[in-house]
């Protein structure tokens, strides 16, 4: 493959502040995406972490699943012929995590699905945006109008003042609890709050007319708690609180139970459930529930202070020549001042507190299997 | 009397007699952002020119830095475990990473003095 170069990358509504900014620009999901301003991936991560950061997530796909029929309970049901969550069940007003899966039961993209009263809002991975648009036109045409938002861009405002930060230009945003989901006026602005993130911290992504986008951004970022955080901070944060990154700690190859997000499923589409099965790959992700799966997504921290990457290969002891699984996602955690990392094992070798080893640069380094998320979430419940 | 030569993978070496003290250059970690760990070679360890002598890693890649020229490991920089950021804040100064006992002088031909590595860079 040809690498992408730098004319055929596109441009989120924001491509300019970033450049004036002084972002970093580098090619991401066929974007042209700042890894991070002047003040660097650390400060950019820390500051997150104490005050606030301001993310352009404008490569994401936002679509709205409106139902011929008018009632947003039809798309709904339609929606979970493709997902294994309890669509039907989230209220106005509210968002609930997703993932679209295939007949194999692995996982095609995960999502975010908010139900706005009239119909469905989504937001899918910026790689798998085309892809998931056309699998939503093949299998829910009939019931739905798939609405493409490609002219609304996407910002992120997350950590602890993040709440302080957006109070002044929305009034709701206040009284929001994590997963609340809506339109609402910022700055004026009509737009799309949802008190969400991928970072761990309490905070909003707002869905913005892309005309009116660097508009709000540039007044967000005039207060002084909150800086423009780039893509290379946003991994670390993410990382940290044990979020998964689509194509790298889940794929087509991996299915909920493996990639350890049962939570995700909800009881009413499990074996016993209301409205049990009835997604694709439901056989062997139900399987997976009944019996287990034979591989599971842990998290791994190491003693020294060597990152180990996404590949390594991992081994049960310091000696041994097959590897029992690889690291899907691993670096700095830099609010942990140590290395954090996570990555598929036996589900036998997955307890909290195994030891294990992973290769890097030949050199078995001892890592144990932690709880995630390795930073305490602090979302607004 | 120190001469100070640059690599084109962005190496300094200030060589004193028949030892080079090697560290990257300010505008390597400039490119690398916030080092968070720097594995440094073993002493004794002698080192071939161009094989990876060190690694630098940064919050989200890994890098190697070369041995510029071949010869044996004399001492590392203590420092830089307590410490990774210095490559950061010194990266031409305090944040060396070792120093080697050059086998053979002629292999200094092929770098570059601080005009040229500057012009490299620009």
């Amino acid at each position: 493959m040809l690498a992408p170069d730098q004319d055929s990358l596109k441009r989120t509504p924001l491509h300019d502040l970033h450049v004036s900014l002084g972002g970093k620009m580098v090619p991401f999901a066929g974007y042209d995406m700042p890894v991070q301003y002047p003040a660097g991936v650390l400060k950019e991560h820390l500051h997150t972490r104490t005050s606030a950061g301001l993310f352009d997530v404008s490569h994401m796909g936002q679509i709205a699943l409106r139902p011929k029929s008018g009632k947003v309970e039809d798309a709904a049901r339609a929606l979970e012929r493709l997902v294994p969550q309890d669509i039907v069940a989230i209220a106005p007003g509210r968002q609930r995590y997703a993932q679209f899966t295939n007949a194999d039961g692995g996982i095609l993209d995960d999502l975010m699905v908010a139900n706005f009263g009239d119909h469905l809002f989504l937001v899918v991975n910026a790689a798998c945006k085309a892809e998931d648009e056309a699998h939503l036109r093949a299998h829910l045409s009939d019931d739905c109008v798939i609405d493409s938002l490609a002219d609304r861009a996407l910002v992120a405002v997350q950590g602890p003042k993040a709440e302080s930060a957006l109070a002044k230009f929305c009034a709701e945003a206040p009284a929001m609890k994590f997963m609340d989901a809506g339109p609402h006026k910022v700055a004026g602005l009509d737009c799309f709050v949802s008190r969400s993130g991928y970072t761990g911290e309490d905070g909003f992504e707002i869905s913005v007319p892309a005309a009116d986008a660097e508009r709000l951004a540039k007044t967000l970022l005039e207060n002084p708690d909150v800086l423009p955080i780039g893509l290379g901070a946003r991994d670390s944060l993410r990382l940290e609180a044990g979020l998964c990154l689509y194509g790298h700690d889940i794929d087509t190859a991996t299915t909920p139970v493996e990639a350890a997000l049962e939570w995700s499923v909800q009881k009413s589409r499990r074996i016993g459930g209301a409205r049990a099965g009835g997604f694709p790959g439901a056989e062997k992700i139900l399987a997976h529930f009944d019996q287990g799966a034979g591989r599971r997504r842990v998290g791994l921290r190491a003693e020294g202070r060597a990152p180990v990457r996404e590949g390594a290969l991992l081994f049960a002891d310091a000696t041994s020549a097959a590897p029992i699984g690889t690291v899907t996602s691993g670096g700095f955690g830099p609010s942990l001042n140590a290395p954090v990392a996570m990555g598929y094992v036996p589900t036998a070798l997955g307890a909290l507190g195994t030891s294990l080893f992973a290769e890097v640069r030949g050199q078995r380094l001892p890592l144990t299997v932690a709880a995630m998320p390795f930073v305490k979430n602090t979302y607004k419940r | 009397m120190t001469t100070t030569l640059y690599t084109s993978d962005h190496e300094w070496l200030a060589i004193e007699g028949d030892v080079a003290t090697v560290g990257i250059t300010d505008y390597a970690q400039q490119q690398l952002g916030d080092v968070v760990f720097v594995e440094l070679p073993k002493l004794g360890r002698v080192l071939k020119k161009a094989e990876a002598a060190a690694v630098v890693e940064s919050v989200k890649a890994a890098s190697d830095v070369y041995a510029p020229v071949t010869g044996e490991v004399l001492e590392t920089n203590a420092a830089l475990a307590a410490e990774p950021a210095l490559v950061n804040t010194d990266a031409q100064g305090a944040a060396w990473f070792f120093k080697i006992k050059i086998a053979d002088k002629s292999e200094l031909g092929g770098l570059m003095d601080e005009a040229a590595y500057k012009a490299h860079t620009a």
